[in-house]
């Protein structure tokens, strides 16, 4: 059964021009889904329209039989609990320690005075730890995160995500700004967290080679418009060329040429 | 296209240098300022002060008085900017891009914080004289109004430029709004709060003297009292030991500076 569904999403910042037109897929339980794209092409948009970070203009998202778009405040609240989401830029507050950035993924769950002080329970402390040490930085847990090598400040998000219980997580660029092998280090975690977990995962990317590599699944948006949506293995150059394209007739020129070759 | 971004900018340098030379030269023939004799003036002023602006030996059994009134105008100034960065504070968590319930609170609060902001301390002073007359409280209050202005400013940017990130992540949990305040916001703005508090005081110490002067409290009152008595000896040991109270404060204040960032 699908656990996420995109219906005609459509979202207009400002202006005439769309940042998503028409977007429609769905995404089942336990895949690994790649969204690939050339920059402003509404990855980022995408991403956060089904957490409602950003308010689609029209059609429907429905994540788990909830269609997201519909709910109050406190529903809203209640299905983000149950999405996680990896940053770029890591998101963390970088003057607190690692666990405490972990335990923040439980946020959610607690009444806002336990919120406020930062009241966490036994078990969830230890879950956190034990996420921690899945992610491999046990000896970082009371360590700033400001000290912390930018790969391992990814790991502290996605153990943020995790500690959530998530049925879903969202990961948008997770490794833009990570050296090669932080970057590899990151996608081998997220393929295990998909493959012995049975998460599913959404995640944007830059590089081709990398959703290729790792993912079950690639979506291909130009403009905000899904122009491929298949396995690694149907993605030839060509229909790549489609997914980067600047112009549609840029397509049709390689196409002619192609043609006459 | 390059060449004319770079002939603009010179462009609009001598423009700028232009009006500032013809804003000169249209005041001072205006107000009819004798630049010849305002230079001469300073030079004049300066042997003056020396042979009578220092302190000798029969002032200096004033310094317990001077004291005394110092403590008064050092502990109002810190109780004056305290209270007024609570409410800073509260104002700029309402009116931040990050963290404002709704727009029109950012108008407000932005209002607010210029419209303190830009009636200068003396006016506060003598307006508030009107009201509660010459009293420690028309001191406190003036200073207050004055930090509130200030304060509310610096803060809002604050949150703004270290919020942002950490809001998207924390309420992207389902976290509430109030645990998103205290557990990112507050956090990763705090050494940068502490930092505007510490320079607030440090103001505040030296416009307390001013503001003592016209309200006929603390420190600025004593130098007052020898200033108009002819004690001019007295009157430049309370300058003195203004001086190196600011000193003091600057230097404890980089101190804790050095500490928490
Ligand atoms: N907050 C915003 N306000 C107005 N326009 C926006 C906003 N965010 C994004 N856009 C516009 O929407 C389009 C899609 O942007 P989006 O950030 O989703 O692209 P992206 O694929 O994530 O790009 P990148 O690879 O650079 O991160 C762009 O044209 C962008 O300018
Ligand atoms: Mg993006």
């Amino acid at each position: 059964m699908a656990l996420l569904e995109l219906k005609n999403v459509t979202k207009y910042y400002s202006g005439t021009t769309p940042a998503l037109a028409g977007v429609s897929f769905s995404v089942n339980d336990g895949e690994f889904v790649s969204v690939i794209g050339s920059s402003g092409s509404g990855k980022s948009t995408l991403l956060r329209c089904i957490n409602r970070m950003v308010e689609v203009t029209s059609g429907e998202i429905s994540f788990g039989g909830v269609v997201v778009s519909r709910l109050g405040k406190k529903d809203l609240r209640k299905v983000r609990t149950k999405i996680g989401m990896i940053f770029q830029q890591f998101n963390l507050v970088d003057r607190m320690s690692v666990i405490e950035n972990v335990l923040h993924g439980r946020l959610g769950y607690k009444s806002t005075l336990a919120g406020v002080l930062g009241r966490y329970t036994h078990e969830e402390k230890w879950q956190a730890l034990k996420v921690i040490q899945m992610l491999g930085l046990e000896q970082q847990v009371y360590q700033r995160c400001d000290q912390l090598s930018g790969g391992q400040k990814q790991r502290v998000g996605i153990a943020r995500a995790l500690v959530q219980n998530p049925k879903m997580i969202l990961c948008d660029e997770p490794i833009a700004s990570l050296d090669p092998r932080s970057a590899k280090i990151i996608m081998d975690h997220l393929r295990s967290i998909c493959t012995d977990i049975g998460m599913t995962l959404v995640i944007s990317l830059h590089q081709v080679d990398m959703a290729l590599k790792y993912t079950d699944r690639i979506i291909g948006l130009n403009r905000g418009v899904v122009v491929f949506d298949g396995t690694p293995g149907e993605l030839t150059s060509q229909r790549s060329a489609e997914i980067y394209a600047r112009e549609p007739k840029d397509v049709n020129i390689n196409l002619g040429e192609r043609n006459a070759s | 296209m390059q060449a004319d971004v770079f002939t603009r900018r010179r462009n609009n340098a001598l423009i700028f240098f232009a009006l500032l030379a013809i804003l000169t030269a249209g005041s001072i023939i205006i107000t009819q300022y004798d630049v010849q004799k305002g230079f001469t003036s300073i030079a004049r002023a300066l042997i003056w002060g020396a042979s009578n602006f220092y302190p000798d030996a029969r002032s200096l059994t004033k310094l317990p008085d001077i004291l005394v009134k110092l403590r008064e105008t050092v502990l109002m100034s810190i109780a004056a900017t305290s209270v007024a960065a609570i409410f800073s504070l509260l104002l700029a968590v309402a009116g931040s891009r990050t963290t404002r319930i709704c727009s029109s609170f950012t108008v407000i609060a932005r209002g607010i914080a210029s419209f303190f902001r830009n009636v200068p301390l003396v006016a506060w002073a003598m307006i508030l004289m009107l009201a509660f007359s010459q009293s420690s409280l028309t001191g406190f209050l003036a200073l207050f109004f004055g930090s509130l202005g200030f304060l509310t400013r610096a803060f809002m940017e604050t949150i703004d430029e270290v919020g942002e990130n950490t809001v998207e992540a924390l309420k992207s949990t389902g976290a509430a709004y109030f645990p998103v305040i205290f557990q990112a916001v507050l956090p990763a703005s705090m050494p940068q709060v502490v930092s505007w508090l510490l320079f607030m005081v440090e103001t505040n110490i030296r416009d307390a003297t001013l503001v003592g002067l016209l309200t006929g409290t603390g420190i600025g009152f004593s130098f007052d009292v020898y200033y108009n008595a002819f004690n001019y000896h007295a009157a430049s040991l309370v300058v003195i030991v203004i001086v190196i109270t600011v000193l003091i404060v600057e230097m404890v204040s980089n101190g804790v500076r050095r500490v928490i960032l």
